[in-house]
């Protein structure tokens, strides 16, 4: 088999829009979870929304800075929404209101009465949205490479999208690091202790929690405006799974850590696609179809993340000493 | 005036308080009217009235189920009452939230210790502390806004840690902490916001005898540096030794109320506190013997519980 050609698709895969989607969903989901212990399980509804949002909007003949701002504007209404009737009570309850928000939204994306709008379950296709954002590059239209990844400069899946992708990841990552680090940060780990101790200490921790909702949100919205620049808006394919695949991205890298949901998601989609070439290099396509191999990838994957949460629960950059302590 | 006539000027208030559940005091800093809250058909508070008595160490003692935590957080907004209206330094703060009463001045610790455990202690500590302008999700952004005043928190913090004897463990995990040291964190964290009134709800629960006099020397320091201390405890005898003044509460009522000796000798308090037969030696035979003494009290007091007196079946 070709191990220079497996080197470049995960290579190509790990530093790929999909990758940069997850890890600002991640990012996101860090500031519900790792920071304040908000349990959101919905948040591929809010990934979906930022994408429906900005591709919507670019159809109706918005300019691309301001579908990015109406896909930011449908993450906040959004976790307004979620946030103002639970976050008063028990932590349970958003994760059941979040993963029920999700499949909402998901639902009536793909209803036909919608079709005009959100184009049903065919979705909106890549082409009708994708003008604003590759017109908005500087690059000439060209195909470049660079070591041994060749892509075009603008088109779809491009260099361009990848730059503006990963200066985002960059911009997220800085604005989480100065976050954790301020006084707000620290009453948000407060809410995640023990929020009665911190209701005791002054702080409104309704608000608190309402805003971690929001800010998280948006940097899911901003995860599926990326996914879908790559592909095209189809709500199934922003469904549970995302969430979940979400979730095991955060876990893998380090609730709580600034790199954590960035490291871990380069690494998952690096070894989905390492398991995946690699069975198919090794098995013969008489043994196992192309779609077997592509199932048991999945299951190899969980495998190694199960025996990763096993020993070493917290994370690739979690610290053992913070998880070993109970929290209550 | 300096703080330690102040505490005793409030002392002297005090003496002409007549020992009645309910007495007005000279200068109340916490007074509260027909609190009541019941789960289930429970009376769990039922107070009338009570004053808590500006600049000095105010114990609510009572047995277990008396409703002592229950009225502490009523007082601090983590419950809500069916009834009543309470003020405190002259603002009511009824049907308050618990985060807005802490920020006027009246902070509270709880009976299991809520240290923030995975956090280390000094963050704990300015977790307490007030008007940090880097609490704003804007301003948290550019840190020049809020570093000074973090730098004057930390200060603040460290010497409240070396008061405790806290700050060689500053770096460490608040779970990390035995016990008692989280007591005394949850105490110097309360202390942050220099509150009026600080609650403690049973300060003295799970801390080793080695540590409890330098807890009590603690809350003593609390009030002789100009704090009023409404605290919960269960035991007597320790109450005994730092309060000024003792309120009585069973079965969600204020029953008595005095300095601590005169409290303590109330044959009302005594039988409701620890039970009619709390002096006599369980392990003398002849009081398993058929007939004996006890056994003819709980006919008696059988006997006389028959007719149920009309006061306990007022709502």
């Amino acid at each position: 088999m070709d191990f220079g050609q497996l080197a470049t698709n995960v290579l190509t895969e790990m530093l790929g829009p999909t990758a940069i989607a997850y890890a600002l969903a991640a990012i996101g989901l860090n500031i519900h979870f790792g920071l304040t212990g908000l349990i959101n399980m919905g948040q591929a509804g809010f990934m979906l929304l930022g994408a429906y949002g900005f591709a919507i909007s670019t159809i109706q003949g918005a300019p691309v800075w301001l579908a990015f701002l109406v896909a930011v504007a449908a993450a906040v209404v959004f976790a307004l929404l979620l946030g103002l009737p639970t976050l008063k009570l028990r932590g349970d309850y958003l994760a059941i209101v979040t993963i029920a928000a999700a499949e909402i939204v998901r639902m009536i994306g793909r209803s036909t009465a919608l079709t005009e709008v959100t184009g049903g379950a065919e979705g909106l296709t890549g082409n009708s949205f994708k003008a604003t954002f590759q017109d908005a590059s500087p690059f000439p239209d060209d195909r470049w490479t660079l070591g041994p990844i060749t892509l075009a400069t603008n088109a779809s899946n491009s260099w361009w999208l990848r730059i503006v992708g990963w200066g985002l990841v960059l911009l997220a990552c800085l604005f989480v690091w100065r976050l954790v680090r301020s006084p707000w940060g620290r009453v948000l780990k407060g809410i995640r202790e023990d929020e009665d101790a911190v209701r005791a200490l002054g702080k409104n921790v309704y608000g608190y929690k309402l805003q971690a909702l929001v800010l998280g949100g948006i940097f899911g919205a901003l995860g599926g405006v990326v996914f879908v620049l790559a592909s095209s808006v189809q709500a199934d394919s922003l469904g549970r799974p995302v969430t979940f695949n979400t979730w095991t991205i955060l876990l893998l890298g380090g609730a709580a850590t600034v790199l954590g949901p960035v490291l871990g998601s380069l690494l998952f989609w690096a070894a989905l696609v390492f398991v995946r070439g690699f069975l198919r290099g090794v098995i013969p396509p008489d043994t196992l179809s192309v779609q077997q191999i592509e199932q048991i990838g999945w299951v190899l994957v969980g495998l190694t993340l199960m025996a990763l949460i096993v020993f070493r629960p917290q994370g690739i950059l979690g610290d053992k000493k913070e998880l070993a302590i109970n929290a209550r | 005036m300096p703080v330690d006539e102040v505490v005793q000027q409030a002392r002297r208030d005090l003496a002409p308080v007549p020992r009645v559940p309910g007495a007005p005091k000279a200068d109340a800093l916490l007074v509260a009217d027909g609190v009541r809250r019941s789960f289930g058909g429970v009376n769990a508070v039922d107070v009338e009235h009570l004053e808590v008595q500006r600049h000095v160490i105010t114990a609510l003692i009572g047995p277990n189920g008396a409703g002592k935590t229950t009225f502490f957080n009523l007082m601090t907004g983590f419950d809500k009452p069916d009834a009543g209206r309470w003020d405190f330094d002259g603002t009511s703060l009824a049907g308050v939230t618990a985060s807005r009463v802490a920020k006027t001045g009246m902070v509270r610790t709880f009976q299991l210790t809520k240290a923030l455990a995975r956090m280390t202690v000094l963050d704990n500590m300015r977790l307490g502390a007030r008007s940090q302008p880097g609490e704003g999700l804007f301003t948290a952004l550019v840190k020049p806004l809020w570093a000074p005043r973090e730098r004057e928190i930390t200060d603040k913090a460290m010497s409240l840690l070396e008061r405790f004897k806290l700050d060689t463990k500053k770096d460490d995990f608040a779970g990390e902490l035995s016990g008692g040291q989280r007591k005394l964190l949850e105490m110097a964290r309360a202390l942050m916001s220099d509150p009026t009134l600080v609650m403690l709800d049973e300060p003295m629960a799970g801390v080793n005898p080695a540590l409890t006099q330098s807890l009590l020397g603690h809350i003593t320091d609390l009030r002789d540096t100009g704090t009023t201390v409404l605290f919960v405890e269960h035991d007597m005898h320790m109450v005994r030794h730092i309060s000024d003044w003792v309120v009585v509460m069973a079965q969600g009522r204020v029953v008595a109320e005095g300095p601590p000796s005169e409290v303590m000798a109330d044959q009302a308090v005594i039988d409701a506190y620890l039970g009619a037969h709390h002096d006599m030696d369980l392990g003398d035979d002849a009081l398993l013997d058929e007939g004996g003494v006890i056994d003819a009290e709980a006919d008696a007091e059988a006997a006389a519980e028959v007719p149920t007196p009309t006061e306990e079946k007022a709502p």
